[in-house]
């Protein structure tokens, strides 16, 4: 059993950046505007579909529609948040949950009626596929992408929000929006930008993880739970608490239905709320 | 005597920031004692430190001759210490009389209770409008606070202080909000409570302060600077240095 | 001055009483459609436990299926494996029920919203894995069925067309909606609008706000369950969804449609949300999901003060609700 670990961890770690690609976009929005937006996994969702539209429809090559999934996503974030999202920000959490509940539904319908109720079929490229040999241990190529990937991504993002203006600005805004207002920083702007970035990577996230996740029209509910989890646990408006958080998960889940799978998702769901009472303000926060 | 509450060397940090530096201090019972000091001085934290919302960093709190540093905030209050806000933090959905005779109930002991109806409790309303009427709010009793004015809301929240029958009552900035011509009634019925009752109010209006206080401690940057009558403390020429300091400093 | 108008009136209403008395005439007037009727009253009791929690004390809960499921497995379970009596196994239930919400209250009720409804969802979702698991005591996802509920009282069997099963559920939600009642206007009630409206003020004035909150919570539970086994015994079968995300999520829309902090407002909103269900998915099943996530968006949108300020002023206006200045 334990000479599959590396395997499982591996799979763990995989499944963890894609849950930190979409996550992190929910993260940035709940730290910097404190709005729970419990439909950002219908985001994803929308990345994954126009991935498949793009590649089966249109022909386009695996790399393209991963690009069309994220800026489709991003346009819909951005729309979305400027026509509806915006005028939400001060509301009572109940408010805010039923909205993005509504909106959920909304979404999960659209997609049944245009693309119907089954799961839909990816075709990765070759050089995707397969298997290769690392210390010692088989692990699949697409996976490996995967984590390259995102981790190049989690990097990229890192560098953004601590070197640029931009991402001072970001700062800024998650620590005290009134202040960051009051010394000159459009703060309506970086949540316009914020979110609408946020929303592309889920798209994006949706669409790579199409092969590991799976994609059908009750995605948005199916994986709300994990994706709010990973913020949660990992505390709204980091980065690294959000990847760590994220790699916690997706390892404990992926370990927990190997070992134990007549457990199923009871090992992730017991985690969480042990997480949550140990951790009641997010791992990070803890640590410091 | 006992002091009615008392602490030592009690002090507050927020990590580097040190809000509240070893104040040891004194409220004789039946005081009517006023806490002043230039903005940022730290008395809302001495006062949050007083009620329990607050733990210290160090130091310890008595309420007469009970050491009451770990006591819940709750517990304090079912001792006899009550606060106001220096925000108005009341029960924007409730109305007037709904929220004195809320504060009735806790006191009584029955806001627990399942088993009687709330309109049936004659003489705790009868109380609660007694209380009402004595801040001159019976036209507002029935409204809801969020609907009123902000000069209102204080008085409601002085209204709901006084339904616990406090011991020690500790008013963070009365008046603020108040028109002037009205300040001086509410601290006429602050004056007016018996002297089993113990008074600690923060207040910026020196008018205020040096009418109704008997005793004046000054706070500035989290110590003790001077404590005494309002004839020593207005002769004190640190004070007035603390004072001119900070108003040099807002232009 | 008068006193009785700024306070909650515990007197029945004209409106309440003739509320209640329409849903005896239902029996009468709708004899081919009590099934559907006796739905309405226990999802409506339903809505009116989650009110008590939500509406009144002020806390956003994702996970109240959890005690509702577990309500409906535990008279499902007893009533499969010999104990029918309908009557004890309402109570039964409702005390497995409490006691759930007990234990999680603890864990349920600490740090701020948004903690709080993950935490709910999470213990929900980790009873629907449970009992998905648990595939011997309940049926896992085929769900429970072969369920023996005796007569009730001895003399009234549960028949096909759901006579007794309306009458059963009328009378059961009738009392325990008095029992809400009760807690609404009693001082214990006015202290869970003083927790909801500002919980720092009640801590300020000694309140317990923790301990008054596990109580509310525990209490509601109970109602959740009792609705719960109420839906088993009159079904006679236990499907996985009672404890699912589904039924949270539908609850709360349906409290917010008929609107919070009244408790009629859970009635209201059960009886809109499910007659509209059944006549518009009969149509399509995805347009019906589609427009009913519009119709909140819009709801919330478009109500001032957001849900609840709105229809605070609609059943004032109704006469259901206390009147405010």
């Amino acid at each position: 059993m334990l000479s599959a670990l590396p395997g499982v961890l591996f799979d763990g770690v995989a499944y963890g950046s894609l849950l930190f690609l979409i996550s992190i976009g929910l993260s940035v929005t709940l730290g910097l505007m404190n709005f729970i937006n419990l439909a950002h996994g219908a985001f994803a969702m929308v990345g994954g579909y126009a991935c498949v539209v793009a590649t089966l429809r249109y022909g386009l090559p695996f790399g393209v529609a991963l690009v069309v999934a994220f800026a489709v996503a991003a346009i819909a974030g951005g729309v979305l948040e400027r026509v509806l999202y915006r005028r939400l920000y001060g509301r009572s959490p109940l408010d805010q949950v039923l909205f993005t509940i509504g909106l959920t539904f909304m979404s999960i319908a659209a997609a049944t009626w245009v693309f119907g109720s089954g799961q839909q079929p990816v075709r990765l490229p070759d050089t995707l596929l397969g298997q290769t040999r690392i210390l010692g241990v088989d692990v699949g190529i697409y996976r490996l992408f995967l984590i390259a990937i995102v981790f190049a991504l989690a990097s990229g993002l890192a560098l953004l929000v601590t070197r640029t203006r931009f991402g001072a600005r970001i700062r800024a805004s998650v620590d005290d929006a009134r202040t960051a207002a009051g010394l000159g920083i459009d703060v309506e702007r970086v949540f316009s930008v914020t979110f609408t970035l946020g929303s592309g990577l889920a798209g994006l996230g949706g669409a790579l993880g199409i092969d590991v996740l799976g994609l059908d029209p009750t995605f948005p509910l199916k994986y709300m739970v994990y994706f709010l989890l990973v913020v949660v646990v990992g505390g709204a408006g980091t980065i690294v608490g959000t990847l760590c958080a994220a790699m916690v998960l997706g390892i404990f889940d992926v370990a927990g239905k190997y070992y134990v799978p007549w457990a199923g998702a009871f090992v992730i769901y017991a985690l969480m709320v042990a997480l949550l009472l140990l951790f009641p303000r997010g791992l990070l926060r803890r640590i410091r | 005597m006992t002091a009615a509450l008392r602490t030592q060397g009690l002090s507050r940090s927020f990590g580097a920031l040190k809000a509240v530096r070893e104040v040891s201090f004194t409220l004789e019972p039946g005081a009517r004692h006023a806490l002043i000091g230039p903005n940022g001085a730290g008395k809302t934290t001495f006062v949050n430190l007083l009620t329990g919302a607050l733990p210290p960093s160090s130091g310890a709190v008595y309420l007469g001759a009970d050491e009451i540093t770990g006591l819940a905030q709750h517990e304090r209050v079912k001792r006899g210490m009550t606060r106001t806000f220096q925000i108005t933090t009341l029960f924007p959905g409730l109305t007037v009389l709904e929220s004195v005779v809320l504060a009735i109930f806790e006191r009584k002991g029955i806001a627990a209770s399942l088993q009687t109806r709330v309109a049936n409790r004659t003489a705790e309303i009868h109380e609660a409008i007694h209380i009402i009427r004595e801040l001159r709010l019976e036209r507002d009793a029935g409204s809801v606070t969020r609907s009123l004015p902000y000069g209102k809301q204080r008085l409601v929240e002085i209204a709901v202080a006084l339904a616990t029958r406090p011991r020690i009552l500790l008013l963070d900035e009365p008046a603020a909000g108040i028109p002037a011509a009205e300040s001086g009634e509410v601290f006429g019925v602050i004056a007016a409570l018996p002297r089993e009752v113990s008074v600690l109010f923060i207040e910026h209006d020196m008018d205020l302060v040096f009418r109704f206080a008997e005793r004046i401690t000054v706070l500035a940057q989290g110590s003790i600077l001077a404590e005494g009558t309002p004839q020593e403390i207005g002769a004190d020429p640190r004070v007035r240095e603390v004072y001119l300091g900070d108003e040099a400093a807002r232009g | 001055m008068s006193v009785a108008f700024s306070l909650p009136d515990a007197r029945w209403r004209a409106a309440e009483i003739a509320f209640w008395i329409a849903t005896g005439l239902v029996f009468f007037v709708f004899p081919s459609h009590l099934v559907l009727a006796s739905q309405v009253l226990i999802t409506g009791l339903f809505a009116v436990s989650l009110d008590l929690v939500l509406g009144y004390a002020g806390i956003v809960s994702l996970g109240h299926a959890a005690m509702f499921g577990t309500g409906a497995y535990v008279a499902g379970i007893l009533a499969r494996n010999g104990w029918g009596e309908p009557l004890s196994g309402l109570f039964a239930a409702g005390l497995a029920a409490a006691a759930v919400a007990f234990v999680t209250s603890f864990l349920a009720l600490r740090g701020e919203d948004l903690t709080r409804l993950m935490v709910t969802l999470g213990i929900s979702l980790l009873l629907y894995e449970a009992a998905n698991q648990a595939g011997v005591w309940t049926g896992g996802v085929d769900g429970l069925s072969d369920m023996q509920v005796r007569d009730l009282f001895g003399l009234f069997p549960f028949d096909i067309r759901g006579r007794t099963a309306y009458l059963y559920t009328l009378a059961v939600v009738f009392l325990v909606f008095c029992a809400a009642r009760r807690v609404v206007h009693s001082p214990f009630g006015l202290s869970l609008r003083g927790i909801r409206e500002s919980p720092r003020r009640m801590a300020a004035i000694g309140s317990p706000v923790q301990r008054r909150l596990v109580v509310v919570y525990t209490l509601a539970g109970a109602m959740a369950g009792i609705a719960g086994a109420l839906l088993a015994q009159t079904t006679q079968f236990v499907g996985l969804e009672v404890l699912g995300f589904s039924r949270s999520a539908d609850l709360l829309i349906m409290l917010v449609l008929g609107g919070a902090g009244w408790l009629y407002g859970g009635l209201v909103g059960a009886a809109l949300f499910l007659v509209a269900q059944s006549l518009l998915s009969r149509l399509n099943p995805v347009y019906w999901e589609f427009w009913l996530g519009l119709l909140i968006v819009l709801v919330v949108l478009l109500a001032r003060g957001g849900i609840n300020g709105a229809l605070t002023r609609v059943s004032a206006r109704l006469g259901l609700a206390r009147r405010q200045a």
